[in-house]
């Protein structure tokens, strides 16, 4: 485990980008529970969040140039999308399956991100099939000789697929800018990382397809940033990938179809919650002075309202229409 | 005009479109050196390895990879080696490419070619022969392409390139070599989901794709003093053409639908109950399929290989059985 | 206002829930999102919050009982108006599909609609096909052969209310004769002009002829050739009469097949007489009687009724002097030979006896109008004048 001991000023991190990357953490961590709340109501049919990988999602997403850099996420990823610059309301309308949803206009399951407009590439569920898509997209920025990254985010699960190798094989031997980020929470639902692997981490796997990989807290927000900043600046640079396997805890089940009690002690949980990143974060921001009690309740009014807000539009939006279903099955021919 | 075999129309179409779009590159195990099938020949040379791309040997990837750069701007040609081994990128082709463009309401889509070399009649025995075709065309997002003559396989690989979402495009490995025909020079595009009567009839339809549509014209020609038989080549899968296969039934009365891909559950079938729905009061004879007996794959040692392949004589049978109802 | 708070669909499959403890009591006050039960269900157990703020005013489910999914647990006294979620509107099940009615295959699809189109009753027709299978000539032959059943003598009695009238059969033919009568008459605006034509020279050359023809042809000479002859030459020199309306445009037919109208016992048949302009008098004469004998045989082929771009009408044959027939779908016009009458005619400033032949003619206003029609009709009377003892029949 690589700690890294570095300050924002190295990393050309200001005050200010401290504070947002704390907003976007508490958003993340908010918008999650109003989404549980939504599904124990039955308001909706499922949920599926990142709880506990928040640091690790902003940390990362925050060196990314939106809108420029590819982003391949998966379904935990909404500390990835928020902080690219999907919205509140955006997320609402993907998890409530509504018309206006810019994911998958409510065709896909909540969580299935999306977005053109910010290079945030569609997913499907069957995991690591993400993992190819941003290798090829990585392998076309670098055939017209764009200066864009591609990351591809997964979790620990995913890195048994065939995919997963497969495609860092190809990354590695064609030397690809694309950061391969993996959210090891050590759970693929029931099957814990040991029954996953017979190795200790998965950023060893980077040395079987050539390139380095490298493991870091994912609670330290800092850490997260300098690996991901430093991956990005190789694959910008034509230095080729980087694996990233950030540790990080998953304080909620699977998904809402989960009971994790089932296979994990109550202890364990309980050491799970107090390893929560996020009240992690706010005692390190407390510390260095910049999250003053005041600050903090802003913060937080200002993300109750950002949920409120986003949940009532949500609701108040639209279904798609019947027929829209049969349409999207294919497009025009190119004239 | 000048007269090529398949493979030169397919490798020379290929070339004119790469030429014409810098966005079209070809990814396969053994590009680079030409193909195994020679389709590529000489292209590294003329567009580089940035364009001609050797993948590992790793279908899924070859497939994934190839979404990726469809969504990044490009307009790939996957190519599998063969059909056989297309199946560990069923995953990547059927819950991906064709669902991108749909689960993303239009936000994201992906203009791609899978081809592969399909058939048998080459002693390639269960793992070189395979047809594949039906496991696609029962996927709606995917356009099924499978031509058999020279002019056509130009015309519909422009078409699949072109096109806007992801075309399985299936070559027939037996008529590389042996089927050749007129190719003008000039670029043209063939409609994808048009299919073509190369031989007129009134007596009986025969619908059938591949090397197939040259087996049963042989056929037709040898019963032409008996029966009056239309061939229709079918060259799109998916979709079907379905104005071409009612018309054409509405003419004859007599249908007989012909293909090397086992008889359970390939096209066959859902060509027959399109005719049953749609042309019912037409038919003055049953609807009858000949294909090849379901086997697992089509066996090595010369009389199996012949015992479940199609042939001349067994269409002919076909159609003198069904004439005479 | 009152709020219930049901049983939520916990899970993709779970259809039910136990309660397994309420953390509020009636009376309590609730706030929004705040857990008011303990649920438990196959799959996880959770706490379910409320849906809205206010007090709880009655709770219907005790702990330790389970309830499907979509029953109310609870209900709430709203502290403020909300809004009532829509009940479910039931969908109505799909009506049971109709049980097949079981058919006897005794005729192909085609075959069957064949005989639907034509009015045939398939359990009338005897299959020569394989296993006695019915094939299109079966039905075609049944067409052509066709009796109306003839009504059983009835026995004499006093005629009442119910039998001032007889219904009889229609026949197939008679059918379809009917609907293209109709078909033509409503589609086709029929105008009508006539002329006469002194044709005392023709009638002086047939019977002058009609002997001789007899004894070397084996057949009657009629004047139905003569006036077909006349109406295949006035058609090639007005060629608009040989067509046909149609929505892309008047269809100049390049040949002409002559219909002749033929009565048989179940009605009128019209068999061509194909290329007619290229045959003779003596030709025209036998081809007239092969198709009046095959036609009164009921041995018509569908080839002898079809094609057919201009008909003559012989109502002369039973006394017509004027009539007004109805065109052939598919033609522009028809022209009926009228009963050939001796009578005083002005000749000059005198009066002469004369032989005279009503030519009426009924043509489609879409595609003539009269000074077409009157010209064709003017040019076939000139060569009916024309006609004399001087004339070949060969």
């Amino acid at each position: 485990m690589v700690v890294v001991k570095e300050s924002p000023g190295a990393l050309g991190l200001t005050e200010g980008d401290l504070i947002e990357m704390y907003h976007k953490v508490v958003l993340s961590r908010a918008l999650s529970a109003r989404m549980w709340i939504l599904n124990r109501m039955g308001r909706a049919p499922f949920a599926i969040t990142g709880d506990g990988h928040e640091v690790a999602q902003v940390a990362s997403a925050f060196t990314l140039k939106p809108g420029k850099d590819w982003v391949v996420p998966y379904y935990r990823d909404m500390g990835v999308v928020l902080t690219v610059g999907m919205t509140p309301r955006e997320v609402m309308l993907g998890f409530l399956a509504k018309a206006a949803d810019p994911s998958s206009g409510g065709r896909q399951m909540p969580s299935h991100f999306g977005h053109a407009g910010l290079r945030i590439v569609t997913g499907s569920s069957p995991v690591a099939t993400q993992i190819p898509h941003a290798v090829g997209i990585a392998l076309a920025s670098k055939l017209r000789g764009e200066k864009d990254a591609t990351i591809v985010y997964f979790g620990d699960g995913a890195t048994s697929k065939g995919d997963f190798h497969e495609a860092l094989n190809f990354a590695g031997v064609h030397s690809l800018p694309v950061v391969f980020f993996c959210e090891n929470n050590g759970y693929a639902i029931s099957v814990p990382v040991k029954k996953q692997m017979a190795i200790a981490q998965v950023s060893q796997r980077a040395a079987g397809y050539g390139f380095p990989g490298v493991t870091v807290d994912g609670n330290d927000a800092l850490g997260v940033c300098a690996a991901s900043k430093e991956a990005l600046e190789r694959a910008r640079g034509g230095e080729g990938p980087t694996l990233i396997e950030a540790v990080v805890q998953r304080l909620v089940p699977h998904s809402s179809d989960d009971d994790q009690r089932r296979y994990r002690s109550q202890e364990e949980i309980d050491a799970g919650k107090l390893a929560d990143p996020v009240p992690r974060f706010k005692a390190y921001l407390e510390k260095e002075g910049l999250l003053t009690a005041e600050r903090n309740e802003e913060i937080n009014k200002r993300v109750a309202k950002e949920v409120d807000d986003a949940t009532d539009f949500a609701e108040k939006s639209p279904y798609p229409e019947p027929e829209e279903a049969l349409t999207r099955v294919y497009g025009s021919v190119e004239g | 005009m000048a007269t090529k075999t398949v493979i030169e129309a397919l490798r020379d179409a290929l070339h004119q479109e790469m030429q014409r779009d810098e966005r079209v590159l070809v990814m396969g195990e053994d590009v680079e050196e030409g193909g195994v099938f020679r389709v590529t020949e000489g292209f590294l040379t003329d567009f580089g390895p940035g364009r001609i791309i050797d993948a590992p040997l790793a279908e899924s990837l070859i497939v994934g990879a190839a979404i990726g750069a469809a969504i990044n701007g490009m307009r790939p040609v996957a190519e599998i080696q063969f059909a056989d081994f297309i199946h560990p990128a069923m995953d990547q082709i059927i819950s991906e490419a064709a669902r991108m463009r749909y689960r993303s309401n239009g936000a994201f889509t992906c203009p791609m070619v899978i081809r592969a070399p399909s058939g048998g009649g080459i002693h390639g025995a269960l793992y070189h022969s395979q047809n594949v075709e039906a496991f696609f065309a029962h996927v709606p997002g995917l356009k099924v392409v499978a031509p058999s003559t020279p002019y056509d396989c130009a015309g519909l690989l422009k078409a699949a390139i072109r096109d806007d979402d992801p075309v399985l495009f299936f070559e027939h490995k037996k008529t590389y070599r042996l089927i050749k025909g007129e190719v003008p020079e000039e670029d043209y595009v063939l409609p994808i989901g048009k299919a073509a009567v190369v031989r007129p009839g009134k007596d009986l339809s025969i619908f059938t794709y591949g090397l197939a549509v040259h087996q049963c014209l042989e056929a037709a020609e040898a019963v032409a003093q008996e029966v009056s038989v239309e061939v229709v080549d079918l060259r799109t899968l998916a979709p079907l053409d379905k104005e071409a296969i009612l018309g054409s039934v509405g003419k004859t009365g007599k249908v007989l639908i012909v293909h090397e891909d086992n008889l359970t559950g390939g096209i066959g079938g859902e060509v027959a109950a399109i005719i049953a729905e749609e042309a019912f009061d037409y038919l003055d004879g049953p609807v009858l399929r000949l294909a090849m007996p379901d086997v697992p794959a089509v066996p090595y040692s010369p009389p199996l290989e012949e015992r479940c392949l199609l042939n001349p004589e067994k269409i002919v049978a076909a159609i003198r059985k069904l004439a005479g109802y | 206002m009152a709020v219930n708070l049901v049983m939520p669909q916990l899970g993709e499959t779970i259809t039910e829930g136990t309660i397994t403890k309420w953390l509020k009591k009636v009376g309590d006050w609730v706030d929004k999102y705040e857990p008011v039960v303990e649920v438990n269900t196959d799959k996880v157990d959770v706490e379910v919050p409320s849906p809205d703020a206010g007090y709880l005013r009655e709770i219907l489910v005790s702990e330790g009982m389970t309830v499907a999914v979509g029953e109310v647990l609870a209900v709430l006294e709203e502290a403020e108006a909300g809004a009532e979620k829509e009940a479910p509107v039931g969908v109505a099940p799909p009506p049971a599909a109709e049980a097949p009615t079981a058919t006897r295959a005794r005729a192909t699809p085609r075959v069957r609609k064949f005989a639907r189109d034509h009015g045939v009753d398939l359990a009338r027709v005897s299959g020569s096909g394989p296993g006695g299978r019915i094939t299109e000539e079966d039905v075609q032959a049944y067409l052509s052969t066709w009796q109306p059943p003839r009504p059983a003598p009835a026995a004499p009695e006093a005629i009442g209310p119910e039998q001032e009238a007889e219904v009889i059969p229609i026949s197939p033919v008679r059918r379809t004769i009917a609907q293209r009568m109709a078909q033509s008459a409503f589609s086709a605006p029929h105008a009508w002009l006539s002329m006469e034509a002194d044709v005392s020279s023709l009638v002086r050359l047939r019977d002058g002829m009609k002997e001789e023809f007899r004894r070397r042809e084996g057949v009657d000479l009629t004047y139905v050739p003569f006036v077909i002859k006349a109406a295949t030459e006035a058609l090639r020199e007005h060629p608009f009469l040989n067509s046909a309306w149609s929505e892309e445009g008047i269809v100049l037919k390049r040949r002409i097949h002559i219909g002749v109208a033929v009565g048989v016992q179940e009605g009128l048949v019209v068999p061509v007489i194909r290329d007619a302009d290229q045959l003779s008098i003596s030709g025209l004469t036998h081809a007239v009687q092969k198709l009046t004998d095959r036609a009164r045989a009921g041995r018509l082929s569908l080839e002898d009724v079809q094609g057919g771009t201009f008909t003559v009408n012989n109502t002369g044959a039973f006394g017509s002097l004027v009539s007004m027939p109805i065109i052939n779908p598919g033609q522009a016009a028809i022209v009926s030979m009228e009963a050939i009458v001796k009578k005083p005619v002005v000749v000059g400033d005198g009066i002469a006896i004369r032989h005279t032949l009503n030519l009426c003619l009924s043509f489609d206003h879409r595609v003539l109008d009269g000074s077409a029609a009157g010209g064709f009709l003017q040019s076939m009377k000139k060569r009916l004048e024309a006609m004399g003892p001087d004339m070949s029949l060969y």
